[in-house]
C-alpha cells in the first residue's frame, strides 16, 4: 500500500534557509528516514541528513518533525494520516550546518568537563557490585547521546546566553550516574549547581517527554540530583551539622 | 596545495569503533599524539549496535571456562581456519580487557557474589559473555569514549589543551593513505562538514574501519559500512586474507522493508528463544551437522532442561555456530515453510513471561515495538539471515597487528584471520579490545623504532589524492551514485550471496567489471559541505574493490566452511583448510594467490583430541599416535 | 570536536514560527491553569469562612480546617488545643497546617512543573518558544527556595497524621459509639489519598532510600525504596486527584455542617 506524501523540509546553511516542498512515495512499514532518504536518492542527491544505524541504536538524526524533537528512523509514517503535511527541520537549539545537519559540538564539550569515573584504589578484576546497586546507573548508560534533550530543554533552546553556564539534561544526567555509581569516589554535587547548571533546570519535564530511550530523566536522575545538592548545599540542619561538626564534609571535585 | 591544511601526529587511528578507540588510548598512554579519525559523530559508531555481549572466558559463572576452553571454541567455531595464534591472544587476553573497562567506569550486569555476569552464547561451551542487558555495544563504545575524555581531560589539566595529544577528527574520512617509499608517511581525508581537505602527517597509521557490509543489500552494516580499511590497505600495496568468508547472520529482522537486515541479538536464542517454521516445528533438530553432533541436544525436552542444568544436558541447537542457523533457515525458506514475510519465526512469546522478555532483552522489545509494531512478549518475530560481519581483512602479524606496509596496522573487524571462516558471537567485541590495544602498543613501538627518521608526506601524492577525490565533480552527466551503489547490491547479494555457484560467481565477476566503469564515471553537482551523495560516490571505489575481492576468493575456494557455503562443493575439505587465499592489488583491480597456513603450534594441538582433530585436519597434520 | 576552522559564529536554523507542532500544545496548559485557579479559589473562600467545618453528631472536620487550633474553633474539633488567638478572618483557623501544606505544594515537583508550564508559559509546551526574554531558572531568590522541599514535606506527613487520626475520629455514630457514614468514608478515602501524595513524594523518595550509593548494603531502606519508587511513578496523578479529594471531602462536611444536606449513614 504505498501512496504520495506531503513533506515540508528545511534546507538551508548557515542559519538561512527555508521550508521547501516534496511530494513523495510513501510504503508500507516505512519511517520517516526512509523518506528522506527517497528524497536523497530521487530528487535532491545533496539533502544533507545525518544517520547511521538507522534502529534508533546510535542516536545519529535527530531532528523535529511537526514541531517535536524526534529520531528520524524511529518516526513510522503510520502515525501520520496521508494527507497530513510532514515537516521536517533541524534541531533548533544548535547550529545548522547543512539542511537537517546541525553541529552538536556544544553536547562534546560540556562532556568534557565533567569529570570522569573515579573508582580510588580498586584495581581492575577486583570490582564487586551488586545488580541493584548498578542499576540505576545502567538506566542513565541507555542514553544513545542523540541530544534531543538538550535540544528540546528551553534553558537552552530559548536562552542561547544560558549555554556557557547549563550543561543540558543529558550532562547533568551523566554527573547523577556517576554519582549514583556504586565504586565512584568522587563527589560532583557541588559542581552539578555550580558549574553545570542544576540550579536553571525548573523541571519540566520535556527531556524526559523527548527522550527516545524512555529513561525517566527527570524524575531519575534530575531531581534525585537536585536533592542531593540541597543536602550539600542548601540544607540548614546539615549546615548546623557541619559547623558543629557533626556532619563530616567530604572534597568537592572540581570540574575537569 | 597551499588551501590543504596540515597536522602532525605520532598515531593516526582510522575509525572510532571499539577497535579504533581501544588502539587510540594505548597509543596516547604509550605517549604517543594521537588522532582518531571517525566518519560519524565521536560515540555512533557501529559498535553499538552489538548487543550479546564479550566473550571473556572469566569463570564468573561457571568456574570450569577458562582461556584454553575458549580458544578450543573459538577454533572450531572458525572450523580451524583461524589465525591459532591470535586465537591464542584472544582467549588470553579477554579477561583483562574486560576488567579493564570496568575500572573505567562500565556497568555491566552482576552475578549474585557481585561479579560481571555472563551469559551463553551460540559456539560458546560455558556462559561467557560479559552483557549489559543487551546493549553491550553501546556500553563498550561509551567507556571507552569516556576513558578518551578521561586523558583528555588529564591533558588538560597538563597543557590546557584538551586535545594536545589526543584528538577526535569526527565527521572526517580518510580517502588515501600517504607513502614515502615503502612507509607510511599519513593519510589525506575531507572534514565532511565542509568539505575541504586535510593531511595528518603520521609514520603510524592503524586501520581499524570495520566491515563491508554495504557492499550488500541486506545487512545490519550501516552506512558506515563501505570497506574503506580494506581498500586502503589494498591501495597501499598492504594485502587481505580470506576476504571469502562473509558471515550472514541468522536473524536479521524481514518486516518492514524498511528495516530489512536490521540485526535480532543472538541472546534472544541464548535466553531461550526457540525457531519455528511455518508448521511450528522447531527445525534446528534437523540441521545439527556431524562435527556438532554429540555437543547438540537431540530432543525438545533435553534442549529445553539445558537452560536450567547446563552440566547435565546438551544445548538445545539454536544455539549452533551462526552459519549452520543461518543455513538452516535459509534451507526452511527455500522448502516453502517460511514466515509471510520470507523469514522463519523466533519466538519467546511462549518461552517466559511477558515482564521477564522486557527485562532480558528490553532493546530487542523496544526494537520491534518501535520499528515493526511487533509486541515480541505475544507474539513471535520474524528473521532471516542478514550480512553482519566479514571475518576476512588485513592480513596482519598476530602479536602487533602489523600489515606488510611498514607502518600500517589493523585491529578489529577490518583486520582478518582472528575468527577464521566463521566468528563467533560475542568474540567481536573482544577482538576490539584485546587487537586494538595490540595494535596501539605495535603502532608505539613502530614509532619508538623509527626515531627521528620519519617519512615526509610527498607533494604529488596529496595532490593525486586530492584530484582522486574531486573528480566526481569534475565529471559531467555522469551516472547518479546512489543508482551505481544499489545494482552493486543487488549483484553481491544475488551472486556472491550466502548460498554461491561457480557459474553465478563468474556472472558477478562480469558484473563487477561492468560496474567498475560505471563507478568510475559518477559524477554529482553541488558545493562540498556536508555533500552524501559526493560521499558515496567515493565510497563506491572502496566497496567495488572488497568486492571483487570476494568474488574472486569465493569463486577459488572449492569447498563450504563456515562463512562460504558452495553449493557446488558442499563439503569442508581439510586440504582447502591448509590455504589461505590473499588479495593485493594488480593495476586498476585486484589478484589473488594462495598462502600456505602456518601450522598450529604443538602445545595448542595437544588441547584438542584427535578425533575431532581428524574432523578438520588431513593425516599428516595429526599429531603423531603415541605408543601405549 | 573536529572543525578546520573556528568556526564563524554558527546561526541556528532561522525558523520564525513560535513551533512547528501541530497538535493541540495549548490544551494541557490551559487545563492545568483552570483547575488550580479554581482550587485557590475555593480553598481561599473556605479557609477564610470561618464556619461549616465541622459536624459535631459525627465528629467531622474537614481538612481545611485540621488541626483546628484557634481560640474560636469548636472545642470538640480541637484536639490539639486552641492556642492560638482569635485574629481577622483573613488568618484561617488551621494557621499552623495550611502554610505548610500550601508549601508543600508549591515546592513539590510535580506542581513545579505543572505551574511553571501553565502559570508562567517557561515553557507552555515542549518545543515551544516560551514568551520571556531573559530566565535564571531556580537559582535566585525567591525561586532558590524550592529546595527547603524536605522541610515542607516533614511538615506534611506531620500534618497527614493530624488527617489521620481526623478520620479516624469520624467513625462516631449518633449514639456517641462507633459509626460510619458516606462522611467516614470519604475523609478515610481523602487522607489515604493524601498519605499516597505525601509518600510518593521526591524527597520522600530521596531520603528513605535514594540518597544511599549501595542499596545492597542497606535492604530494608532499598525494599522501602522501590516501594516509594513505584508510588512516585504516579505523583503527579496524586497530586491532581488529592486536590479533587480534599474538596470533596471540604464540600461535604460543609454541606452537612451547614444543614443542606444530612449525613447518609451505613452504620449508626
Amino acid at each position: 500500500m504505498s501512496y504520495e506524501a506531503k513533506f515540508r523540509i528545511w534546507r538551508g546553511d548557515a542559519g538561512e534557509g527555508s521550508l521547501e516542498d516534496f511530494s513523495v512515495e510513501v510504503n508500507e512499514g516505512e519511517v520517516v528516514l526512509d523518506i528522506i532518504h527517497r528524497v536523497q536518492a530521487t530528487q535532491a542527491p545533496d539533502l544533507a541528513v545525518r544517520w547511521n544505524c538507522k534502529a534508533g541504536k546510535c542516536g545519529s538524526c535527530s531532528a523535529e518533525i511537526n514541531g517535536m524533537p524526534r529520531l528520524l528512523c524511529m518516526t513510522r509514517m503510520s502515525t501520520f494520516a496521508q494527507d497530513e503535511v510532514v515537516t521536517v527541520t533541524p534541531i533548533r537549539t544548535f547550529p545548522v550546518i547543512r539542511d537537517l545537519v546541525t553541529d552538536v559540538s556544544f553536547n562534546y564539550e560540556k562532556a568534557r568537563q565533567v569529570p570522569s569515573f573515579d573508582p580510588g584504589d580498586v584495581k581492575p578484576g577486583e570490582f564487586r557490585m551488586q545488580q541493584q546497586d548498578v542499576e540505576r546507573s545502567q538506566e542513565f548508560r541507555k542514553c544513545i547521546e542523540c541530544f534531543l534533550c538538550n535540544n528540546v530543554c528551553h534553558v537552552i533552546r530559548d536562552h542561547e546566553e544560558n549555554k556557557e553556564s547549563f550543561a543540558g539534561p543529558r550532562f547533568l544526567m551523566r554527573v547523577a550516574e556517576l554519582e549514583m555509581h556504586p565504586a565512584d569516589v568522587a563527589d560532583r554535587r557541588e559542581i552539578a549547581q555550580e558549574d553545570f547548571g542544576l540550579g536553571f533546570c525548573n523541571i519540566t519535564k520535556c527531556c524526559t517527554e523527548v527522550c527516545p530511550e524512555h529513561i525517566k530523566i527527570t524524575d531519575n536522575a534530575l531531581i534525585p540530583l537536585k536533592e542531593r545538592v540541597v543536602g550539600r548545599r542548601y540544607d540548614p540542619v546539615v549546615w548546623l551539622g557541619s559547623k558543629l561538626g557533626i556532619v563530616r564534609k567530604g572534597q568537592d571535585t572540581p570540574k575537569a | 596545495m597551499t588551501d590543504i591544511e596540515r597536522h602532525q601526529y605520532d598515531v593516526v587511528v582510522i575509525g572510532a569503533g571499539g577497535a579504533g578507540l581501544r588502539a587510540a588510548i594505548e597509543a596516547r598512554m604509550q605517549g604517543k599524539k594521537t588522532a582518531i579519525i571517525s566518519k560519524s559523530l565521536f560515540g555512533k559508531a557501529h559498535t553499538v549496535m552489538a548487543e550479546g555481549g564479550a566473550a571473556a572466558a572469566m569463570g564468573n559463572v561457571n568456574p570450569n571456562d577458562n582461556w584454553k576452553v575458549h580458544f578450543r571454541d573459538t577454533m572450531r567455531g572458525g572450523k580451524f581456519l583461524n589465525n591459532w595464534r591470535m586465537a591464542e591472544l584472544h582467549a588470553k587476553e579477554a579477561p583483562d580487557r574486560v576488567w579493564e573497562l570496568e575500572a573505567w567506569g562500565a556497568l555491566f550486569d552482576r552475578t549474585k557474589d557481585g561479579k560481571i555476569s555472563q551469559r551463553n552464547f551460540g559456539g560458546h561451551e560455558y556462559p561467557r559473555l560479559a552483557h549489559v542487558g543487551d546493549r553491550t555495544g553501546l556500553e563498550l563504545i561509551r567507556t571507552t569514549q569516556q576513558k578518551i575524555v578521561a586523558l583528555q581531560q588529564e591533558d588538560h589539566a597538563e597543557f590546557g589543551d584538551y586535545d594536545a595529544r589526543i584528538k577526535v577528527w569526527a565527521e572526517t574520512t580518510v580517502t588515501r593513505l600517504l607513502k614515502n617509499g615503502d612507509k607510511i608517511a599519513g593519510v589525506f581525508a575531507y572534514v565532511r562538514e565542509t568539505g575541504k581537505f586535510v593531511v595528518l602527517e603520521a609514520p603510524a597509521v592503524v586501520l581499524a574501519t570495520g566491515g563491508i557490509g554495504k557492499a550488500f543489500k541486506v545487512t545490519s552494516n550501516s552506512w558506515e559500512y563501505t570497506g574503506d580499511g580494506h581498500a586502503l590497505a589494498l591501495l597501499s600495496g598492504a594485502t587481505l586474507l580470506n576476504m571469502e568468508f562473509v558471515q550472514f547472520h541468522p536473524t536479521g529482522m524481514v518486516w518492514p522493508p524498511s528495516v530489512k537486515g536490521i540485526l535480532v541479538t543472538e541472546s534472544v536464542r541464548g535466553d531461550g528463544g526457540v525457531l519455528r517454521n511455518s508448521d511450528g516445528k522447531r527445525f534446528m533438530f534437523d540441521y545439527i551437522p556431524d562435527v556438532f553432533k554429540d555437543k547438540y541436544a537431540t530432543t525438545e525436552e533435553e534442549g529445553d532442561r539445558w537452560y536450567t542444568d547446563a552440566d547435565n544436558n546438551r544445548r538445545p541447537p539454536e544455539l549452533l555456530p551462526r552459519d549452520e542457523v543461518a543455513r538452516a533457515i535459509n534451507s526452511e525458506v527455500k522448502a516453502g515453510r517460511g514466515s509471510p514475510h520470507g523469514g522463519v519465526f523466533l519466538d519467546v512469546s511462549s518461552r517466559m513471561p511477558a515482564e521477564e522478555i522486557k527485562r532480558r532483552l528490553p532493546s530487542m522489545h523496544h526494537q520491534f515495538k518501535e520499528l515493526a509494531d511487533v509486541d515480541i512478549t505475544a507474539e513471535p518475530m520474524e528473521v532471516g539471515p542478514t550480512c553482519h560481519y566479514v571475518m576476512g581483512g588485513v592480513e596482519v602479524d598476530a602479536d602487533t597487528g602489523a600489515a606488510l606496509v611498514p607502518g600500517l596496522f589493523a585491529a578489529g573487524e577490518c583486520s582478518g584471520g582472528m575468527h577464521g571462516s566463521n566468528r563467533l558471537g560475542g568474540n567481536s567485541l573482544t577482538d576490539l579490545l584485546v587487537f586494538g590495544r595490540r595494535a596501539g602498543v605495535g603502532a608505539a613501538e613502530y614509532v619508538d623504532a623509527l626515531g627521528e627518521d620519519r617519512p615526509a608526506v610527498l607533494e604529488d601524492e596529496v595532490a593525486a589524492a586530492s584530484e582522486e577525490a574531486l573528480a566526481p565533480f569534475e565529471r559531467e552527466g555522469g551516472e547518479n551514485p546512489y543508482t551505481v551503489h544499489a545494482e552493486l547490491q543487488q549483484t553481491m547479494n544475488d551472486l556472491v550471496g550466502i548460498i554461491r555457484k561457480e557459474e553465478e560467481l563468474k556472472e558477478a565477476l562480469d558484473a563487477l567489471v561492468k560496474l567498475r566503469q560505471r563507478v568510475a564515471n559518477v559524477s554529482v553537482q553541488g558545493g562540498r559541505g556536508y555533500h552524501p551523495g559526493w560521499h558515496l560516490a567515493l565510497d563506491l571505489r572502496n566497496m567495488l574493490l572488497v568486492s571483487e575481492c570476494i568474488a574472486k576468493a569465493a569463486l577459488e575456494r572449492e569447498e563450504s566452511r563456515g562463512g562460504h557455503t558452495r553449493d557446488d562443493h558442499p563439503g569442508m575439505s581439510a586440504e582447502w583448510r591448509k590455504v589461505n587465499l590473499i588479495c593485493r592489488l594488480a593495476g586498476e583491480s585486484v589478484d589473488l594467490h594462495r598462502q600456505p597456513a602456518e601450522p598450529m603450534r604443538e602445545d595448542l594441538i595437544d588441547l584438542f583430541e584427535t578425533d575431532e582433530l581428524k574432523k578438520y585436519l588431513t593425516e599428516d597434520e595429526l599429531p603423531k599416535e603415541q605408543d601405549a | 570536536m573536529s572543525t578546520l576552522e573556528a568556526p564563524v559564529t554558527k546561526k541556528r536554523a532561522q525558523i520564525k514560527e513560535r513551533t512547528l507542532r501541530t497538535d493541540n500544545w495549548r490544551k494541557a496548559p490551559i487545563i492545568t491553569f483552570v483547575i488550580f485557579t479554581s482550587w485557590v479559589v475555593y480553598a481561599t473562600v473556605r479557609a477564610m469562612m470561618g464556619k461549616w467545618y465541622w459536624v459535631e453528631e459525627y465528629h467531622y472536620l474537614t481538612p481545611f480546617y485540621s488541626p483546628c487550633v484557634s481560640e474560636a474553633c469548636a472545642p470538640e474539633a480541637a484536639d490539639f488545643g486552641r492556642f492560638i488567638p482569635e485574629l481577622p478572618f483573613f488568618v484561617p483557623f488551621a494557621a499552623i497546617s495550611l502554610p505548610f501544606l500550601l508549601l508543600f505544594r508549591l515546592t513539590c515537583y510535580y506542581y513545579r512543573k505543572a505551574y511553571y508550564r501553565s502559570f508562567w508559559a517557561s515553557p507552555p509546551g515542549c518545543a515551544v518558544r516560551e514568551p520571556h526574554g531573559k530566565y535564571t531558572g531556580e537559582r535566585r531568590f525567591p525561586l532558590i527556595g524550592q529546595n527547603l522541599h524536605r522541610y515542607f514535606w516533614a511538615a506534611a506527613f506531620l500534618i497527614s497524621l493530624v488527617n489521620t487520626w481526623d478520620a479516624l475520629k469520624a467513625f462516631h455514630g449518633k449514639d456517641g459509639g462507633f459509626g460510619i457514614g458516606l462522611g467516614t468514608l470519604i475523609l478515610v478515602t481523602n487522607v489515604i489519598l493524601l498519605w499516597a501524595y505525601t509518600l510518593s513524594c521526591h524527597t520522600c523518595r530521596h531520603i528513605v532510600g535514594g540518597r544511599l550509593k549501595n542499596f545492597s548494603k542497606h535492604p530494608v531502606r532499598y525494599w522501602a525504596w522501590g516501594q516509594v519508587s513505584k508510588l512516585n511513578e504516579r505523583h503527579g496523578q496524586f497530586a491532581l486527584i488529592t486536590l479533587g479529594s480534599l474538596v470533596v471531602a471540604d464540600l461535604y462536611v460543609a454541606l452537612v455542617s451547614g444543614g443542606a444536606i444530612s449525613d447518609l449513614r451505613i452504620f449508626n
